[in-house]
């Protein structure tokens, strides 16, 4: 089982190495959004009860743990079809569960250091919201857990980088835009929102907002996305077998 | 040390080993000669885990290498056809990975290391990101770090493809340095030379088929010791000598110039398989 602290390990350092440039990049899409929907627009709509600012924050905070997640995937896409490093774990002696907890846990702290950021971001345009309810970090964990697990498994059965790029555009990209970030589901039509309930992001954006406005959370939430997360994580324990051509 | 038999792996419809066998025996330096594609790459990725067999067993160290793979891959070093150091790490942190993927104390691990890079005259260049440093170091690099763990047998993918003569010889040195110390070597090439320079035994590989297993030696003396080159229409033709002697008198009953000279194991290569091993 030690292996995953190998794996981790690496990821860690790669991830040290990159840090200045990665916060950079990380920065700005949400920068963006904070000025063209928060600042911009935002005055004079409010949302719940709460500036359109306020709202938003937490959909980013949802938005970003996802996307830096799911990130991960093209990481290990990157070096097993370019720098063939992922040899290197398949020569090791460490079992499939320890390589995907290291990459699982690896896509999880680049998710924590993105909603950090974003947070550091909310404070430059005054909104502090309740970053001290620990169901508003559980829902992050668990949200960067669903889909760091997801794109540990779908890395393992892509054959190439432009297949991940694919998934990314049409599974990730129309989530960030429809899981409760930017607007709430409420002000969609019913069928819509009956699809957008088996969405893991429209849970984790639903929760994380629920808990950073001090408000009660829905447990079911929490249960859903501890379910699908297990799920995910099973299936890419499973499939880093299939990474053997 | 390293044993398999009747090894197939099919991708697709291409088969890329058709059953191979075959027994190497611990402390040997041992050469698998073929042309490109004929199925080198894939047997190594088989024995040390990156690609599983369509059929066949195989053990190293007497551990088979699909029931009992942790053990099996603590056995083996690998390094690959394609250089796969972590570029954007120095040095050390390569090396030290891979002690930690292979779990060695930590004690153990940074002594080994210090160890190895003054084996590979890398230690001044421990702190350096791997993107900055020659193709020749990259290699030696990449056996370093396939010792990291001590195993008792080195897989090496056609070590020196793509480097210069000089270089070449170094790692040709290095190898055989390791060797020396009781490690198993196992390497694959399609360099006539490294193969007949450094293995004790070769193994011919075509089309996914092992066509002979013997001694550099015994190979060649197959085929005889001289042999005279004759271009003939636009095509040369070669004929083969037991003595120098022999060889003389055929050079001297004809008009044309010849040119005489040792038989090797391209020779023998291409005698059994009709084809050159480049
Ligand atoms: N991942 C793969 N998918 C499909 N065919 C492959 C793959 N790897 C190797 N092959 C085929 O298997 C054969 C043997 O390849 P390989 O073992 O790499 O040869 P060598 O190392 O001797 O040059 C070749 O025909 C090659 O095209
Ligand atoms: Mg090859």
């Amino acid at each position: 089982m030690y292996g995953w602290l190998a794996v981790y390990y690496r990821e860690l350092l790669i991830l040290k190495r990159r840090f200045p440039k990665m916060l950079a990049s990380m920065s700005v899409s949400p920068l963006l959004y904070l000025i063209a929907f928060g600042y911009a627009m935002g005055k004079t709509v409010t949302i719940q009860g709460h500036t359109y600012m306020e709202f938003l924050i937490p959909g980013l905070v949802a938005m970003s743990s996802m996307t830096r997640a799911f990130g991960i995937g093209s990481e290990i896409n990157i070096s097993r079809f370019y720098w063939h490093i992922f040899e290197e774990f398949q020569a090791a002696p460490i079992n499939n569960i320890s390589y995907a907890l290291g990459e699982t846990l690896a896509g999880m702290t680049r998710a924590f250091f993105a909603v950090v950021l974003i947070i550091l971001l909310g404070l430059l345009f005054g909104v502090v919201l309740r970053y001290d309810n620990p169901m508003f970090w559980l829902a992050i964990f668990l949200n960067s857990f669903v889909f760091s697990s997801l794109a540990v498994g779908l890395a393992m059965i892509v054959k190439s980088h432009a297949d991940q790029a694919m998934l990314t555009s049409f599974v990730i990209t129309p989530m960030a835009f429809l899981g409760g970030t930017f607007f709430p589901l409420s002000r969609l039509p019913v069928w819509a929102q009956n699809i957008l309930y088996f969405v893991p992001l429209s849970h984790a954006s639903k929760a994380i907002r629920a808990a950073s406005f001090g408000e009660p959370v829905s447990l079911p939430s929490y249960l859903f996305l501890a379910g699908t997360g297990a799920a995910f994580f099973f299936m890419a324990v499973c499939f880093v077998n299939r990474a053997r051509d | 040390m390293i044993d398999f038999k009747d090894l197939c792996k099919e991708y697709g419809s291409i088969s890329a080993l058709r059953g191979v066998s075959l027994h190497v025996p611990k402390g040997e330096f041992f050469a698998y000669l073929g042309p490109n594609g004929a199925g080198k790459s894939t047997t190594l990725r088989i024995l040390t885990g990156l690609t599983k067999m369509t059929s066949g067993e195989a053990y190293l160290n007497g551990f088979h290498i699909e029931r009992d793979s942790l053990q099996a891959k603590r056995q083996c070093g690998l390094v690959p056809q394609t250089i796969n150091l972590d570029q954007e790490l120095t040095v050390y942190e390569n090396l030290n990975l891979h002690g930690l993927l292979f779990r060695i104390p930590a004690r153990e691990r940074a002594g080994k290391i210090h160890e190895l890079l003054d084996y590979i005259g890398l230690a001044d260049r421990k702190g350096s990101v791997v993107s900055r440093l020659s193709g020749g170091m990259k290699r030696r690099l990449t056996i370093a770090r396939a010792l990291v763990h001590s195993p008792v047998i080195l897989f090496l993918d056609e070590p020196t493809v793509g480097l210069d003569a000089g270089i070449r010889r170094r790692i040709w040195a290095l190898i055989k340095k390791i060797q020396n110390n009781g490690t198993t070597i196992f390497l694959t090439t399609h360099y006539i030379e490294e193969a007949e320079f450094l293995a004790e035994r070769v193994a011919f590989l075509d089309e996914g088929r092992i066509i002979a297993v013997d001694t550099p030696e015994a190979l060649i003396a197959r085929q005889g010791t001289w042999a005279i080159d004759r271009v003939v229409d636009d095509d040369i033709k070669t004929v083969y000598f037991k003595t120098r002697e022999e060889a003389t008198q055929y050079s001297a009953a004809r008009e044309e110039s010849f040119s005489l000279r040792r038989v090797n194991l391209e020779d023998a290569f291409l005698a059994l398989t009709g084809k050159k091993v480049k």
